[in-house]
């Protein structure tokens, strides 16, 4: 049931996360901030999945089902991401990004 | 305007604006607040969609799980009440530059392509459905990824006590000795 | 043909010796090292006379002629299948007179530093460089091959400079041998070239084919010309100049004065009697070649010898160092026997200067390895090489003195010793072919005999000086070598050289022409009285006639001032000029190539290295911005 809301405008709000997303995670410097853009990139992907499933496929799942795997994807993602910065944190008693860079010339 | 279109335009503004708040607050608390109400208004996209048991997993597992771990490594890391510097304005026209280039090729590319429509019959999703596909082993089952997801959930349950875990291996030996 | 194949022992046993006496000389004592070379050259002297004895008695005579005997050949380097390197002995009148000489002398040697160098340190060294010259000599001489003889050629220089600096603590010594070797080495390279043209030309290098009246050296004509002289003259002078080095001619004779930094015998072996006369030998070796191929380098020769002997002669009337007047001598007397190849004849009687030459180098050999010997015992009596800090030693030094007063009278030319026939038969040949040469050699004759006897009564008479401490009579071991070449030189001029080595190698009738050997003698005695009158007892009339004649005095002290020239031409015309750009060239040019390319490399390395800073958002960037403009390039371009 889409009643009069077009698959477009979906897509274009996903879009517009997106490269939110794609801002963030280039300009952060905190790494959990970057870790926040990531989620908000996964998110408007996931979006995008359903709205397909919904206005292209509607006698199918596959849309619903990949977006579902994706938030556990995404959920273990986090887990292990916090759990390096947790690292991190130990040795550099910080979290600024511009730390990590010793896969260098 | 119906409801519908009302509704979608408020969780549309409210992603829109709470998501660039995310990406450019100073506050890193604000930050992740920020990111949940952009987390509420993606599941209220969903619940538009007629998605709901993803709305709810939506809801609970990203809203409540994902920015509740999020906020304890802030804490963990007492990062709580540093305010950030502003960033150097090359790094962010760059990245600007090239995220509204992005933006600007795939809106263009939507716009432009026709989508067609399958006109079968839409599919009422409930639990019953989206409970006999998840564990169906039939043609549109989806047992498979369900396992494989699974394993992968085990993992990175695994991987992330190792690696949070206090001390290194080698400095664990060197007390050892 | 008779065997002589034992003489291929001429050369091995020396050679042994060097090498037994250079690894092991140090364990063994000294006395016991020094008697080791001594016996070698015993044995080698005696191979030589016994060769000398048959050859010339009759094994080498074949029709009447001394012919070329191979004794022993073996063919070591293949070129092509005619051009090819050999190591062999060849037997000819020329190189068994060498044969003689050579053993006689280092034999001589070999007994007198025994005592000479008694005590010295290196003494083991001495020997077994002494052993390794007299291989590298014998081995130039009975060379088959040009290319052979180039061989030893040089490792006569190696061993020349290794006896120059044998001394090596001692800075001038270290100079003199560099200089020494390096002169030479210079005119050996026209040495090569022409052997090169040569052997080009002819496609040999075997001296038995070269020489040969009807091979390819003598008969090949209208041959390329270069610059207006044939090939074969060119060649022919480039080796001469290899000579040239090797003998002190003008204007490489630079190196011959300086080397008497050397011990006194070594000077005795190498710069008086053998390895100068390298020059002599190799002009007579190739002579055939020289008369009918190239007679325009034969009047070059006869010229370069000429002014040599007139230019030392008139330096070593000023000398002070007894050393380097005998050195100047030697170039003066080696000049003589050049020049006499230069005027000589082919052929029977026309043959004279060639005769002459030979038995030349044979007296001289003697009288001027006397002469070196018996300064070395002055030196070695007085510790000084200076005549100013000598005279009256006749009284201290009866048998040096003796054998001294021979040989000047030798060199002087006075009947009936050595020196006056072969210098005689020398200025008649002179004489018969040009007479401009014939006066000039007249004079020096005249000169040679003045400057002896000056050398000789400053030594032995003038002023009867006190010695610091009592000069005493050298031991047996030197003095016996003094006495048994004073006989040789007396005697030596009776033997019949016009029946042994001749040009063609048949003998013929020579004699004495009185119309040229009279007014010799009598221009030797007036030199010798001159010399009477200024140096007997002492007196002032050389040092007013030195400073009457100041200015000729000064340029003829200073030997001319040839060596500054050469300095002058190295440093400032061909370092300067030309090394130094070529060095620059090869520093900044050749060397900043490579360097460039390296900067190069590494400047654009640091640029790129940029791009992997380990900066996450520097990849995740790039990352984006590369997926966007792929997407783009397969929407847009690729339809």
């Amino acid at each position: 049931m889409n009643s009069g809301i077009p698959l477009e405008y979906y897509l274009i709000v996903a879009t517009i996360m997106f490269f939110i997303g794609v801002y963030g995670f280039l300009t952060r410097r905190n790494l959990i901030t970057i870790l926040m853009s990531t989620e908000l990139i996964l998110n408007s992907v996931n979006i995008n999945f359903l709205a397909f499933n919904r206005f292209l496929f509607p006698g199918k799942l596959d849309g619903h089902f990949f977006g579902l795997f994706v938030i556990a994807v995404a959920a273990s993602e986090a887990a292990v991401a916090i759990a390096i910065i947790i690292n991190i944190y130990r040795r550099f008693t910080s979290i600024n990004v511009e730390n990590v860079n010793e896969l260098k010339y | 305007m119906e409801g519908r279109e009302i509704m979608f335009a408020a969780f549309a503004l409210v992603i829109i604006v709470f998501s660039a708040l995310t990406v450019t607050s100073r506050r890193i608390l604000r930050a992740a607040v920020s990111l949940l109400f952009v987390l509420i208004a993606t599941a209220g996209l969903y619940f538009l969609l007629n998605y709901q048991f993803l709305a709810a997993v939506q809801l609970t597992l990203y809203a409540g799980g994902i920015v509740v771990l999020i906020i304890f490594s802030i804490l963990l890391t007492s990062q709580i009440s540093q305010k950030f510097e502003p960033i150097e304005w090359k790094k962010a026209l760059f990245s600007a530059l090239a995220a509204i280039a992005g933006a600007i090729v795939v809106i263009t590319t939507i716009l432009q392509h026709t989508f067609a429509a399958d006109t079968a019959a839409a599919m009422e999703v409930n639990m019953h459905v989206i409970g006999k596909s998840l564990l169906g082993t039939g043609a549109d089952g989806y047992v498979l990824p369900f396992e494989v997801i699974s394993i992968l959930l085990v993992a990175a349950m695994i991987g992330a006590i190792v690696i949070a875990k206090k001390g290194s291996p080698f400095k664990e030996e060197e007390k050892n000795k | 043909m008779a065997d002589f194949g034992y003489t291929v022992w001429i050369l091995i046993v020396p050679f042994v010796t060097f090498i037994v006496l250079g690894l092991f000389g140090m364990k063994l004592k000294a006395r016991i090292s020094g008697l080791t070379g001594t016996l070698g050259l015993a044995i080698v002297t005696v191979l030589s006379y016994a060769t000398a004895f048959r050859y010339f008695l009759g094994a080498g005579l074949a029709d009447g002629i001394y012919q070329k005997i191979i004794a022993f050949n073996s063919t070591w380097l293949t070129l092509t299948d005619r051009l090819h390197i050999d190591m062999g002995v060849l037997l000819d009148p020329i190189s068994v007179m060498m044969l003689v000489v050579i053993s006689t002398v280092s034999f001589m040697v070999h007994i007198y530093s025994l005592g000479y160098m008694k005590g010295e340190k290196g003494f083991e060294r001495y020997y077994s460089f002494l052993s390794l010259f007299t291989f590298s000599m014998m081995g130039l001489v009975v060379a088959t091959n040009i290319f052979q003889m180039y061989i030893f050629w040089e490792l006569v220089g190696i061993s020349s400079y290794l006896l120059i600096g044998f001394y090596y603590s001692r800075p001038s010594a270290v100079a003199a041998s560099k200089k020494a070797f390096i002169v030479t080495r210079f005119a050996d390279m026209g040495f090569l070239i022409g052997i090169l043209i040569l052997s080009f030309t002819t496609k040999t290098f075997d001296f038995v084919t070269l020489t040969d009246l009807n091979g390819p050296a003598i008969t090949s004509t209208g041959g390329a010309v270069f610059l207006g002289m044939s090939v074969m003259t060119w060649s022919m002078i480039l080796i001469f100049v290899g000579g040239a080095g090797k003998s002190a001619m003008f204007p490489l004779h630079i190196w011959l004065p300086d080397a008497m930094e050397g011990p006194t015998p070594v000077s005795a072996l190498i710069h008086a009697a053998t390895m100068v006369v390298a020059g002599v030998y190799l002009v007579a070796r190739m002579f055939p070649v020289y008369y009918f191929a190239a007679p325009e380098a034969l009047q070059i020769i006869a010229w370069v010898g000429a002014f040599s002997s007139l230019f030392a002669a008139v330096i070593a009337m000023t000398q002070t160092d007894i050393k380097r007047v005998l050195a100047y001598s030697t170039i003066s007397q080696i000049g003589y026997m050049i020049f006499s190849l230069g005027v000589s004849g082919y052929g029977g009687h026309e043959g004279l200067g060639f005769m002459a030459s030979n038995w030349h180098l044979f007296n001289h050999a003697m009288f001027k390895a006397l002469l070196f010997l018996g300064a070395g015992s002055v030196i070695h009596a007085v510790h000084s090489n200076y005549m100013t800090e000598m005279g009256g030693l006749r009284k201290y030094l009866p048998i040096t003195n003796i054998t001294f007063l021979i040989a000047c009278l030798t060199i002087a030319g006075l009947f009936p010793l050595s020196g006056f026939f072969s210098k005689d038969e020398i200025l008649t040949a002179a004489f018969h072919h040009d007479k401009v040469l014939f006066a000039i050699e007249y004079l020096v004759a005249g000169l040679t005999a003045f400057y002896m006897f000056r050398l000789y009564f400053s030594i032995f008479h003038g002023h009867d000086r006190q010695y610091d401490h009592t000069p005493h009579e050298s031991p047996a071991t030197m003095t016996i070598p003094l006495i048994i070449l004073a006989i040789g030189s007396v005697f030596s001029g009776l033997l019949p050289f016009n029946r042994l080595v001749t040009s063609d190698g048949a003998p013929f009738e020579s004699h004495i022409e009185w119309s040229v050997a009279g007014p010799s003698l009598i221009i030797a005695l007036t030199g010798i009285a001159i010399a009477w009158v200024m140096y007997r007892k002492e007196n002032t009339l050389p040092d007013r006639l030195a400073s009457t004649f100041k200015h000729s005095y000064k340029w003829a002290y200073n030997k001319f001032y040839i060596d500054e020239l050469y300095l002058f031409i190295t440093k400032k015309i061909i370092f300067r000029r030309i090394s130094q750009p070529v060095a620059w060239f090869d520093r900044h040019i050749v060397d900043g190539t490579m360097n460039g390319i390296a900067w190069v490399t590494q400047t654009v390395s640091n640029r790129i290295k940029g791009l992997q800073s380990g900066q996450l958002q520097q990849y995740g960037f790039v990352f984006v911005t590369g997926a966007v403009a792929l997407v783009l390039f397969f929407i847009y371009l690729i339809k």
